[in-house]
C-alpha cells in the first residue's frame, strides 16, 4: 500500500488547489447558502408543490455542491398550509434566526404576495414558483423578488388566446374566491374581449369546494360556448370531475378551457375526463432530451413526472446558486444583479431573462391532452400544439405596473 | 318564463335538487355522530376522516380487488365499521368516565394520523372513480338533466336514515340502546349486555360513514382532504339539528343542503359559511338546537 501515498498526497494537493480559488472568492455571510423551501405540503397543492418541489431544491442543490464543492448549500423547508400568516410568520423566523438568504416555491397566491414583502423588508431574495397571480411582478413587485415559472397572464394569452381564435368567443368563468383566481379571471377576461370575445358572466366559489355541480349549471344556463376555470388544484380536478357526470362536454354545445391545469391534475384525473382539454404549460418532461433526461432524474427520486412548479423550482434555485458563484456573495442586491445580468439556459428555458420587474420571461407551451388512445405509457399525456415565445406569453416591460420599471 | 327572484323555476329547482343531495351526505354523516354521541358520549372527529377511508376502500375495491360497485357498497362499510370497533375496543373506552374533551382530542388526533397516511402513500390530488355502469348516464327532467348516480345518492341515502330511524326509535334493540345510555347499570341488571351494545353502536356510526364514503367516491375526487371539508359542516349540522337528536341531524341535513344549493346560486361567496351563519342564530335563539332538549 505504501508506493500509493504519493499519489493520493498529490491528488489531495490539487483538489485543494482547484477548491481553494472558489472558498477564496466567494464570501459567504455565514459560512453557508441556506435557501428556505415555504410549499403546501399537506393541502390541495401538495402535489403541483409539496413534497417534490423540496426534492427538486435539493437536487439542485446536490448538483451544484458536486460541481463546487467548495460552497456549502443547505435546504430547509416548511408546510404553510396554504395560510399567508403562516408562511410570513415562518419567513420572518427563518431570516431572523435561521439566516437563510434565499426563499423558494411560494405556492398559493396569498402566501406569494405576503411573503415577497417580508423577504423584500429582511433584504432577502424570494423566488416565487408555484403561485400563479401576475400581481407578483406587476403592483406588488419589489427589487428582491422574482416570478420564474409562469403567472396568470401568460396562461390568459396561451388558453385564452388559443381558444377565442378557434371559435370559443363567448365565456363564463367558475372562478375560485381569492387572490390567484380573480388575477387569473380578469387577466383571461381582457384577452377574450382584446381578440373579439365577451364574457357573459362568472361565478365565485369558495376555495376546497366538493361539490361543483351547481356552479356548473349556472355555467350551463349562461348559454356561453366556453366555461372557463378560473381555479386550481382539487378545485380543477373536482369541477371537471362533475362536468363529465352532468354529461356537459357531450353535447359538444360548451366546451371547458382549463385555465390553470398541471400534468398532476390530468394524472389524478384520467385521460378520459381530460381528453382535448388545452392547457398552457411552461413545462413538459417529454419535449426533448434535455427534459427528459432530467426528468428521469426526478423520476428515480420522485417515482412521478415533475410538474412545471417542480421542474422550475430546481431551474431557480440552479439560477440563483450559479448568481452566488459568479457574483462572489451571498448579498442580495449582488446575487440579484446577477441573476438579472445572466440569461437563464438549461433545460428548463432558452434564453429565459428576468427582468426589472422580477418577471423571468421564457417560452410557453400550448398542449392539448391526448386521448386514451394516443397514449402509449404512463404520464404519456401531451400533444405539444403550439410554442408561445416569452415576449407574447408574458406582460410587455413597458406595460408592467410594477413601480420599479423606468418609464 | 317564470321566475323566482330572477331566476328561471327550472334553473331553481335544478339547485334544490342538487342542494338536497348534498344535504344527503350531511344527514348520513351527521347521523352517525348523533347515534355517537347520544350512545358513547363521544364527540367522533375521526369521521370524516373515517367517510374518507370508505371512499378510498371504495377505490380501491373496485379498481385494484376488481370488485363491483356494489360489493364494495357491502363489503365497505362492514370492513371499515369493524376497524370502527378496533378503535372502540382499544382506545375510546377508556374515555367514557372522562370529559367530552378527551375523546374529541383523541379522535381529533386519529383523523389527522389517518389523513397523513393516505396523503403519504396517495398525494393530495387524489384518485378517481366512475360511477358503476347501470347507473351512468343522465335522465331529463325537463328542469334538468339528472345524472342517475345522483338520483340513486338521495334514494339510497333516505332509505338508509329511515331505517335508523326506525332502529333506534321503534325497535326493542332501539329501546334497550336508549335506556343503556341514560342508566347503563340498571339496563346491566337486567342482563342486558351495554358494554357489547355500545361497541356496536360505534361500529354501525363509523359504518354509516363509509357508506357515504362509497356513495360519494364516484361524484367527488377521491383524495385525502375529502373528509376534512366536509366534517366542519357536518358539525354544525348536528349542533344546528341538536347534539344527538337521530330525526333532528337528519331533517337539519337535508335542510341545510337546501339551504347552502341556494346559496351557491344567490352569493356563491358565501356558500362555505353560510351553514355556520344558521348555526350561530339558531344557537342564539335556541342554545340546545332546533330539535334538541333542554336539560
Amino acid at each position: 500500500m505504501k508506493q500509493f501515498r504519493p499519489a493520493v498526497l498529490a491528488a489531495a494537493l490539487a483538489g485543494a488547489l482547484v477548491a481553494a480559488p472558489a472558498l477564496a472568492d466567494v464570501k459567504l455571510s455565514d459560512g453557508v447558502v441556506r435557501i428556505g423551501v415555504l410549499t403546501d405540503l399537506s393541502g390541495l397543492y401538495a402535489d403541483i408543490s409539496g413534497a417534490g418541489v423540496v426534492e427538486a431544491v435539493k437536487m439542485a442543490a446536490d448538483d451544484f455542491m458536486k460541481e463546487n464543492p467548495g460552497i456549502k448549500v443547505e435546504v430547509i423547508s416548511a408546510d404553510h398550509q396554504n395560510k399567508a400568516d403562516i408562511a410570513s410568520t415562518k419567513a420572518r423566523e427563518w431570516i431572523d434566526t435561521q439566516k437563510v438568504d434565499m426563499l423558494q416555491d411560494l405556492v398559493t397566491s396569498s402566501v406569494a404576495l405576503a411573503v415577497v414583502k417580508v423577504a423584500a423588508e429582511k433584504k432577502r431574495i424570494a423566488i416565487v414558483n408555484g403561485a400563479a397571480t401576475s400581481r407578483v411582478s406587476n403592483e406588488d413587485c419589489t427589487p428582491y423578488s422574482v416570478h420564474y415559472t409562469y403567472d396568470t397572464i401568460a396562461m390568459a394569452n396561451g388558453t385564452g388566446k388559443y381558444v377565442v381564435k378557434n371559435g370559443g368567443d363567448s365565456w363564463y368563468f367558475l372562478t375560485a374566491d381569492y387572490a390567484f383566481g380573480h388575477s387569473l379571471e380578469k387577466d383571461v377576461s381582457a384577452v377574450v374581449t382584446a381578440n373579439g370575445g365577451k364574457v357573459v358572466g362568472s361565478v365565485r366559489h369558495p376555495l376546497n369546494t366538493s361539490d361543483f355541480s351547481s356552479f356548473l349549471l349556472q355555467a350551463q344556463s349562461s348559454g356561453a360556448k366556453i366555461i372557463g376555470l378560473a381555479n386550481a388544484g382539487g378545485d380543477t380536478i373536482n369541477t371537471i370531475k362533475a362536468a363529465s357526470e352532468f354529461g356537459l362536454l357531450k353535447s359538444g354545445k360548451q366546451k371547458l378551457a382549463g385555465l390553470l391545469m398541471f400534468i398532476t391534475d390530468v394524472h389524478a384525473l384520467g385521460l378520459n375526463a381530460t381528453q382535448g382539454l388545452y392547457i398552457t404549460s411552461a413545462f413538459y418532461w417529454d419535449l426533448n432530451d434535455e427534459t427528459r433526461k432530467w426528468s428521469a432524474r426526478y423520476f428515480e427520486r420522485m417515482k412521478r413526472e415533475p410538474s412545471m412548479v417542480q421542474a422550475g423550482n430546481y431551474s431557480s434555485t440552479m439560477h440563483y446558486l450559479k448568481a452566488v458563484k459568479a457574483a462572489g456573495t451571498d448579498d442580495s442586491d449582488t446575487v440579484m444583479k446577477k441573476m438579472r445580468e445572466t440569461p437563464v439556459n438549461d433545460f428548463f428555458a432558452r434564453n429565459g431573462v428576468i427582468r426589472a420587474d422580477g418577471r423571468m420571461v421564457h417560452d410557453m407551451y400550448l398542449v392539448q391532452v391526448k386521448s386514451p388512445a394516443e397514449s402509449k405509457k404512463p404520464w404519456d399525456y401531451y400533444n405539444v400544439v403550439a410554442t408561445i415565445p416569452g415576449k407574447d406569453a408574458y406582460l410587455p416591460l413597458e406595460k408592467s405596473a410594477c413601480p420599479l420599471v423606468k418609464k | 318564463m317564470t321566475e323566482i327572484f330572477g331566476i328561471p323555476i327550472q334553473a331553481f329547482a335544478g339547485q334544490l335538487l342538487i342542494g338536497l343531495q348534498n344535504g344527503c351526505f350531511y344527514a348520513i354523516l351527521s347521523l352517525g355522530l348523533a347515534i355517537i354521541f347520544g350512545m358513547l358520549n363521544i364527540i367522533n372527529f375521526a369521521h370524516g376522516a373515517l367517510f374518507m377511508t370508505g371512499a378510498f376502500a371504495a377505490w380501491y375495491c373496485t379498481t385494484s380487488l376488481g370488485l363491483s360497485y356494489w360489493a364494495a357498497l357491502a363489503v365497505v362499510p362492514v370492513v371499515v365499521g369493524l376497524f370502527g370497533i378496533l378503535i372502540e375496543r382499544l382506545l375510546l373506552q377508556w374515555l367514557y368516565k372522562l370529559d367530552h374533551l378527551y375523546g374529541l382530542l383523541l379522535t381529533f388526533g386519529l383523523a389527522l394520523v389517518i389523513e397523513g397516511l393516505f396523503q403519504h402513500k396517495f398525494g393530495s390530488s387524489g384518485q378517481s372513480m366512475s360511477s358503476p355502469e347501470a347507473l351512468q348516464g343522465a335522465v331529463n327532467l325537463g328542469f334538468m338533466f339528472l345524472p342517475i348516480y345522483r338520483g340513486w345518492v338521495v334514494g339510497a341515502s333516505i332509505v338508509l336514515c329511515i331505517i335508523t330511524w326506525f332502529m333506534i326509535e321503534r325497535t326493542r334493540l332501539g329501546s334497550y340502546l336508549r335506556a343503556g345510555t341514560e342508566n347503563p347499570r340498571l339496563v346491566q341488571s337486567f342482563g342486558i349486555n351495554v358494554p357489547l351494545m355500545i361497541t356496536l353502536t360505534y361500529g354501525y356510526g363509523i359504518a354509516l360513514a363509509a357508506f357515504a364514503g362509497v356513495l360519494a367516491a364516484p361524484i367527488i375526487q377521491v383524495s385525502p382532504h375529502m373528509g376534512a371539508n366536509i366534517i366542519i359542516v357536518v358539525f354544525a349540522v348536528v349542533v344546528i339539528g341538536g347534539m344527538g337528536s337521530i330525526m333532528g341531524s337528519i331533517l337539519t341535513g337535508l335542510g341545510l343542503g337546501l339551504v347552502e344549493g341556494l346559496t351557491k346560486v344567490f352569493y356563491p361567496e358565501a356558500s362555505s359559511t353560510i351553514v355556520f351563519v344558521v348555526m350561530a342564530i339558531v344557537l342564539l335563539i335556541r342554545p340546545a338546537g332546533l330539535f334538541g332538549k333542554e336539560k
